[in-house]
């Protein structure tokens, strides 16, 4: 892997967002590197989602700089670039494609972005499919999937895309119970395999097993980060033990 | 001919065609009919049908050719009308608010008689037509994509985004495939509307199917029988184009 510099590989410098009057992102700052598995909780409305969100420029941050290898995510072509080449997405809503097959899924990027020939592509896709457990299920359309093998078609489709880093948002929030585990193994995996990851959940089992930092948001501001293991054993907010003890209660 | 099949193959179809020919056999028996002129039995009947008939190609080239311009032409101008900046969006707003101000058959006359003289070129009747027919269509085609466009949810958008797809390749491989398909029933009811629209380009001389009836009538002075032929013709081609349309839809529903 190549780098181009020597500072975090994610530097997030003072970066505020506001929907209409509602501050979404309050002066957040962050650095993630190379490798790191980060995973962000808080309540809803905390801005978790809003800022894995900005890194990947779905939202446009308004203050504040976000440096991806050393290069500015601002829009510009060479922005837009460096995102284009390190920055996987997984959402909560999967976002499959409904009128491609789960091959034409994933080689969409590939051959269209990439300009990969198509039999590398396929190649390629199948590679994952198989990572994410569904090598079958290939010429099947999106809606003939289970939430849980859809949730596992998108990774595999942003992993077509061989990104250094993953972005996931909530994404078992939509499933149903027993497709949780599917997914999350997967992931479970992938952060076993060295992939740096960012990654919103509520699933704090998952969060214990994978997290090498936990970091909790409220009102738009990172309220405490820390290991796993003192982040869920003695959190010092008072606000981070009322969210873990409610969420934890069961 | 695989596109007649499934209409061809409803009661209801037939049910509405026989009741229809029913209705005229009954008027047919009134002194005032005189169906002579049209009738298959003579030699006389058979030329004028089929000189009626004739002008369906015209008809059909002048829809056809004009829905499918009007359809690239109406795409262009509904992408402007989706974009978040001003300038664009304004020229989407000026175009279809003009278009749609100008009535049909005046921009067929304007075209016709106007714009060789201001654009010092010829045209000829049959690409007057089509171009005024076209221009006038693209205004709605462009509210139509407009809408269908905007249908589509916006996680499409992101996900195109976060696989690095261009907004050209985003249009082309992810919004557009999905939005035709929503409007595919808007954009048949188009196809309808041209083929009802294109008989007014017989004021300029094409000699599609009203025109045709038109000149008949002039020669054999038996306006109601041929109306009436002229109008179950424009019947029976619609009958089988909304078939046709409901079909493909069905189509792509199950794919």
């Amino acid at each position: 892997m190549t780098r181009s510099s020597d500072k975090p590989f994610i530097q997030i410098q003072s970066v505020s967002k506001h929907f209409g009057q509602f501050c979404a992102l309050d002066s957040v700052s962050l650095d993630i590197e190379l490798g790191q598995k980060l995973v962000i909780c808080g309540p809803s409305g905390s801005g978790k989602s809003t800022l894995i969100r900005c890194i990947n420029r779905l939202e446009i941050h308004e203050k504040g700089k976000i440096f991806i290898d050393g290069k500015i995510v601002d829009g510009s072509p060479a922005g837009q670039d460096v995102l284009r080449n390190n920055v996987g997405m997984v959402f909560q809503q999967f976002n499959l494609f409904p009128h491609l097959t789960i091959l034409e899924n994933l080689m969409l990027g590939p051959v269209r972005a990439r300009q990969l020939p198509e039999s590398e592509a396929r190649d390629l896709a199948m590679q994952y499919l198989e990572r994410v457990r569904i090598p079958e299920q290939l010429d099947k359309y999106p809606a003939q999937l289970s939430g849980g093998q859809q949730q596992r078609v998108a990774i595999a489709r942003a992993l077509c895309m061989m990104p250094k880093i993953m972005l996931f948002d909530e994404p078992t929030s939509a499933l149903d119970p027993e497709m949780i585990a599917e997914v999350l193994d997967v992931i479970e995996e992938l952060a076993d395999s060295g992939m740096t990851m960012i990654c919103v959940t509520h699933e704090m089992g998952f969060a214990r097993q994978v997290a090498d930092m936990m970091l909790f948001m409220d009102h738009g501001k990172i309220v405490e980060t820390g290991p796993p293991k003192t982040f869920f054993t003695a959190p010092k907010s008072d606000r981070c033990k009322l969210f873990l003890s409610q969420i934890l209660r069961h | 001919m695989n596109l007649i099949k499934p209409c061809l193959f409803q009661l209801s179809f037939w049910l509405r065609l026989a009741a229809l020919f029913s209705l005229l056999l009954l008027g047919g028996c009134a002194d005032n009919w005189g169906w002579y002129v049209v009738s298959p039995a003579t030699e006389t009947g058979r030329q004028n049908l089929a000189f009626l008939i004739d002008g369906l190609y015209y008809t059909m080239a002048l829809s056809v050719t004009a829905i499918s311009i009007s359809i690239c032409l109406g795409l262009i101008v509904a992408l402007p009308g989706l974009s978040a900046r001003r300038t664009p969006k304004t020229i989407n707003r000026v175009f279809v608010e003009l278009v749609r101000a100008i009535p049909i058959l005046v921009l067929i006359l304007w075209v016709y008689y106007g714009l060789p003289q201001v654009a010092g070129i010829s045209i000829s009747v049959f690409w007057a037509g089509v171009l005024a027919l076209a221009i006038s269509d693209s205004a709605f085609q462009a509210e139509i994509f407009r809408a269908g466009i905007q249908s589509i949810d916006r996680g499409q958008y992101e996900a195109a985004q976060s696989i690095s797809l261009n907004y050209r390749n985003t249009m082309r491989y992810v919004i557009l495939p999905q939005a035709i398909k929503r409007i595919l029933p808007a954009l048949g009811n188009q196809l309808v509307y041209m083929l009802k629209m294109s008989s007014l380009v017989s004021v300029i001389g094409m000699q599609e199917l009203t025109r045709r009836a038109n000149e008949l009538v002039v020669t054999e002075y038996r306006p109601l029988e041929i109306y009436t032929i002229l109008v179950l013709e424009y019947l029976v081609v619609i009958l089988i184009v909304s078939a046709g349309v409901r079909w493909l839809e069905r189509r792509l529903d199950t794919s």
